[in-house]
């Protein structure tokens, strides 16, 4: 569902990304793990079409995102690192202007997928409250919710679960692991437990580098009785 | 294309979401009414039934005010990390720039309009010429989106409102100035006269003028019109980039 082939992005002499590859069948949950400033962002950004590679493409559903933006923006539900919303809308009205881009224009089923998010994400109870008046932990379930109102098969998640309380946290990879049948699921973390508990898959990156590409229970077993921060440490320093 | 729907409505019922729609539709209309009343604008001593007075001062108005709607137009997106939000739903960029234009022009459309009491002060008080009313506030609007399209560019150009509203009013300004019988003077004296006329060709007050006497030519609808377009053909570039 989502090819990522030899990416790579430059900052003035810094290489951010440096030859990404990997593929995200439907049904799997991909955690993409790594130190900060290791690339995980700019990747995902790069999959999403909102910034050009130097080298390498990016397909999702068959689709270049450079050649056809558009065709792939409408296949992915994208949840930004930090979730931006456009303050002033209330969530209600935000997520209404999401549904009506995302083509649901009849006012029934605008409706619907609107009311079907808010109770996914428990939002209702804030849907009249202005996003700027929002707690952290709020905003990221508008961010969440926004990336999922058009069902889409496939899904891109930068950090979903930063900010959450535990018992968000704990939601959040529930809703994700009841979505991801039928979808190819990218989500970074900084969490590792997380990614034992969700994913079907770990990548790890280290400067832009892919430095493990495995199971969750291949990534354990690198180092038997080790914690895992101990093996994530050992491969990114 | 029906993507702009969308956007057009998400930015212009945007400007009515915090105060500034509200603080900027009154001291536009505060100030453009003092200065048609003041000693410059001799809105009553003119003696004539006409709205003359109170156009007079349009071109120097926007000049300031139009850079203070589209500054954010783009900055603000930029800022608060919202245009990645935009950029990855389904739209084009031609269609975000054209979605946000035409609200910005639509809230400057309906901040000409208000003044509309103006205009029918002067019908109570007269007997104005309704044809030249209507073309002068065809030629407010026409410049009205002129001047945005301007201000579009710039705050595409950076993320910081301050710098988006300098650039944008040094922009605007330049487009005033070159009109001005002084500057042309000046350009005339070391340009040749032929280069000269075109250059301040492209002023704003020139194109404007013929509008506030009922004249509604071709030419300067052709002038505004192909500004606007061109601004938001780089407006795209920009944001491409
Ligand atoms: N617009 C930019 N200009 C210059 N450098 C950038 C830009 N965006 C990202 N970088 C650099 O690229 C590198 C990768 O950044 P990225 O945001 O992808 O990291 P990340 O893996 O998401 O980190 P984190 O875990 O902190 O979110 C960093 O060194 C960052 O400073
Ligand atoms: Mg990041």
């Amino acid at each position: 569902m989502i090819e990522v082939k030899g990416l790579v992005k430059t900052y003035g002499n810094k290489r951010a990304v440096d030859g990404i590859t990997f593929t995200v069948k439907r049904g799997e949950i991909l955690g993409f793990l790594g130190p900060n400033g290791a690339g995980k962002s700019t990747t995902m950004k790069m999959i999403t079409g909102f910034i050009r590679p130097d080298a390498g493409t990016a397909t999702v559903g068959g689709i270049d995102v450079a050649v056809d933006p558009v065709g792939v923006k409408r296949q992915l539900g994208y949840l930004p690192e930090s979730a931006p919303a456009y303050p002033e809308m209330t969530v209600e009205e935000f997520l209404r202007f999401i549904a009506e881009i995302r083509g649901f224009r009849a006012t029934s089923e605008k409706h619907a997928r609107v009311e079907h998010v808010l109770g996914l994400t428990h939002l209702a109870s804030v849907r009249a409250q202005t996003i700027e008046t929002l707690s952290k932990g709020y905003k990221q379930r508008v961010g969440f919710a926004q990336a999922l109102i058009h069902n889409p098969p496939a899904l891109v998640l930068d950090e979903p679960t930063d900010g959450l309380d535990p018992n968000q946290k704990n939601e959040v990879r529930t809703l994700i692991r009841s979505m991801a049948a039928e979808k190819a699921v990218i989500l970074s973390t900084h969490i590792l437990e997380e990614v034992e508990a969700i994913c079907t898959r770990v990548i790890i990156i280290a400067s832009g580098r892919i430095v493990a590409d495995e199971t969750p229970s291949a990534l354990r077993a690198r180092q038997p009785g080790a914690r895992l921060d101990e093996i994530f440490r050992a491969l990114t320093t | 294309m029906s993507q702009i729907r969308p956007l057009f409505k998400r930015e212009f019922l945007g400007y009515f979401r915090s105060p500034v729609a509200y603080v900027f539709l009154i001291a536009f209309l505060l100030i453009s009414v003092s200065l048609a009343f003041s000693r410059y604008g001799n809105f009553f001593k003119a003696g004539t039934a006409s709205l003359e007075t109170y156009f007079l001062f349009f071109p120097w108005l926007f000049m300031f005010i139009v850079p203070a709607v589209g500054m954010r137009l783009w900055s603000e997106e930029k800022r608060s990390g919202t245009v990645e939000l935009l950029f990855t739903l389904p739209v084009t960029t031609l269609e975000a720039v054209l979605g946000k234009f035409l609200a910005g022009w639509a809230f400057l459309t309906l901040a000409v309009l208000l003044s509309f009491p103006m205009a029918l002060t002067v019908a109570f008080l007269g007997d104005p010429d309704w044809g030249i009313i209507a073309s002068t506030y065809l030629g407010a609007i026409l410049m009205a989106g002129a001047y945005l399209g301007v201000c579009a560019l710039t705050s595409a150009l950076t993320k910081n409102q301050v710098i988006s509203f300098v650039l944008s009013l040094a922009a605007c300004a330049m487009l005033v100035f070159l009109g001005l019988s002084s500057f042309t003077t000046t350009l005339e004296s070391f340009l040749p006269v032929g280069i000269a006329d075109v250059v301040s060709n492209f002023s704003f007050v020139t194109h404007f003028d013929a509008f506030t006497k009922g004249i509604v030519d071709p030419k300067d609808v052709a002038f505004f019109l192909s500004l606007i377009g061109f601004t938001l053909f780089l407006n795209v570039v920009a944001l491409e980039r």
